[in-house]
């Protein structure tokens, strides 16, 4: 690993002052993605900004919603009463990602600035728009059994593959950002970005801000939910496809329902015309094969990828069913 | 992004900096130690001389102070610094577990941590597990369950398991695999581990 400067700080306005004296430091929280980039040579910040000392790291539900501090580590939020009974999506989601030893340091903030990647953008060796603008996507017409399927670009087909981020994506979330001046807040789902023409850029946080905390809606769809992930082992791998399923039912009427993917495209993919469709219908495997059919317009394979074309929609159903199931 | 969107460039970094300045003003400022790095040069050693920072932190109870580079993660310090040696390095990706310890109670990947990071926290590694001749009571499950084959990745196992317990994952086999799923074991040794774990539980022994 390429030797940095290391700094620690205990506020997050002078984390906020102390990234904006350098052009290349970056913010430290787990470290868990960062650390692993650094010593593989794909990043080289000049200095590291240790934020973990930050007060940033409360659970509370004020008014309707629930808030949670970004250096909150992903365990203590899976782990947290208010979260296991008011946002399971998200508890299961946070379990069903990395190993303990990972959630266990690794924070929600990091968790969302945790690269969109793959194989190539890993591997300095070959070349990678996402590492490098302008070198080319190996995936393309390489090793692509992981990569999108929706929202592609010709520069770039890697997935974002956090698991949490598909629970906040489902669960309408918010994300309050900081800079000097002051606080700004967005919707979760406009935080990450497609590859577009610029696929070195993951998300839409700017270069003077911070991630200060999540807004989460109480919602009344914790009782049917389901987060499914597919995957090429029973645990600790990324995901195929995955789908975090809710809903409400009132005499096996859905009367409100929020459906995401994850593992098909370079940010979490949020399910709306499946939605639509959903609301007010019976919740029965017609509906729900109808519903996994309209997501999958304008889905693309790659090749390798081409079995999430039957994995993805499959998947949604499955998940609909499992979370109709839960008593 | 839109130009005003970057951040304020204020003149050069520090690493253009250490590129840039001559070796000559290197030395006039330094004392004898630097001046033989600077024989072997390279800037990175001037680099390493200028920032090795202090920690504080214990392992297995014992207080260490001690001044490091930022980029030495907890792993190298516990097995190079220290001699602690039965924390293993596999795959120095956090993708194998092998290096698993607990840091102020929980289990971590060191390979994943700076060392740095870990000021004022109580480290617990394999060697600090027994009391004494006396095993802990997970080291003796693995042994009675066969729970290895090549060993290599048992010290991780092993501080994985006793988290495990700790942690209250353990109510069913298959919540024992799931929550021990970032450790690998290549020999395949996982049924045994299971069976290690379970006895443990079972047994109700302090872990």
């Amino acid at each position: 690993m390429i030797n940095f400067q290391y700094l620690r700080t205990t506020s997050a306005k002078s984390a906020i002052a102390l990234l904006l004296k350098d052009k290349n430091a970056k913010f430290l929280a787990g470290g868990t993605n960062l650390i692993d980039l650094m010593k593989r040579g794909v990043t080289a910040p000049e200095k590291l900004i240790d934020i973990n000392h930050v007060p940033l790291k409360q659970i509370e539900q004020i008014g309707n919603k629930i808030h949670i501090g970004a250096l909150t580590t992903n365990t203590a939020v899976a782990d947290h009463a208010l979260i296991k009974e008011k946002l399971p999506l998200l508890s299961w989601a946070l379990q069903a990602g990395a190993s303990a030893q990972l959630r266990n340091v690794a924070t929600v903030g990091g968790n969302m600035m945790q690269r969109t990647r793959c194989g190539y953008f890993y591997d300095t060796e070959m070349p990678c728009n996402k590492r490098q603008p302008g070198t080319g996507c190996g995936a393309m017409e390489g090793f692509n059994r992981m990569h999108a399927i929706f929202g592609t670009s010709e520069k770039c087909i890697a997935v974002h593959p956090s698991d949490m981020c598909v629970a906040l994506t489902a669960l309408d979330a918010e994300v309050v950002l900081a800079n000097s001046k002051g606080e700004r807040k967005i919707a979760f789902k406009d935080f990450h970005r497609l590859a577009g023409d610029t696929p070195q850029l993951d998300n839409n946080l700017k270069a003077d801000e911070m991630i200060i905390r999540l807004e989460i809606p109480v919602n009344n769809i914790a009782k049917n939910y389901h987060y499914l992930k597919v995957r090429d082992r029973a645990s600790y791998a990324f995901a195929l496809v995955s789908v975090a399923a809710a809903f409400e039912l009132n005499n096996n009427k859905i009367t409100d329902i929020r459906l995401a993917m994850g593992g098909v495209a370079h940010k979490p993919w949020r399910l709306t015309a499946s939605e639509n469709f959903l609301k007010g219908k019976e919740a029965t495997l017609s509906n729900f094969e109808k519903a996994a059919e309209l997501a999958m317009t304008g889905a693309k394979g790659f090749g390798e990828n081409n079995f999430k074309l039957k994995l993805a929609p499959n998947t949604i159903i499955e998940a609909l069913n499992l979370a109709k199931s839960k008593a | 992004m839109k130009p005003s969107d970057q951040k304020p460039n204020q003149g050069d970094s520090r690493r253009d900096f250490l590129k840039k300045s001559s070796v000559i003003t290197a030395i006039a400022l330094t004392p004898g130690i630097a001046v033989k790095a600077a024989e072997n040069n390279a800037d990175e050693r001037f680099a390493e001389l200028f920032e090795k920072i202090p920690l504080n932190l214990t392992v297995n109870n014992k207080a260490y102070k001690a001044s490091v580079e930022p980029r030495v993660t907890l792993l190298d310090y516990l097995r190079e610094e220290l001699h602690l040696t039965g924390t293993k390095k596999g795959c120095d990706h956090g993708q194998c577990g092998a290096c698993t310890v607990h840091v102020d109670g929980q289990r971590v990947n060191s390979c994943l941590s700076l060392a740095v990071m870990n000021e004022g926290k109580k480290i617990t590694t394999i060697e600090g597990l027994a009391d004494g001749d006396t095993l802990h009571p997970m080291q003796a499950a693995f042994i009675k369950h066969d729970g290895f084959q090549c060993g290599y990745c048992t010290s991780g196992q092993i501080m994985s398991a006793v988290a495990c317990i700790r942690e209250g994952h353990t109510s069913s086999r298959a919540e024992i695999s799931e929550y021990m799923s970032g450790n690998i074991c290549r020999c395949g040794a996982y049924p045994n581990i299971v069976d290690a774990i379970v006895d443990v539980k079972e047994g109700g022994a302090n872990v």
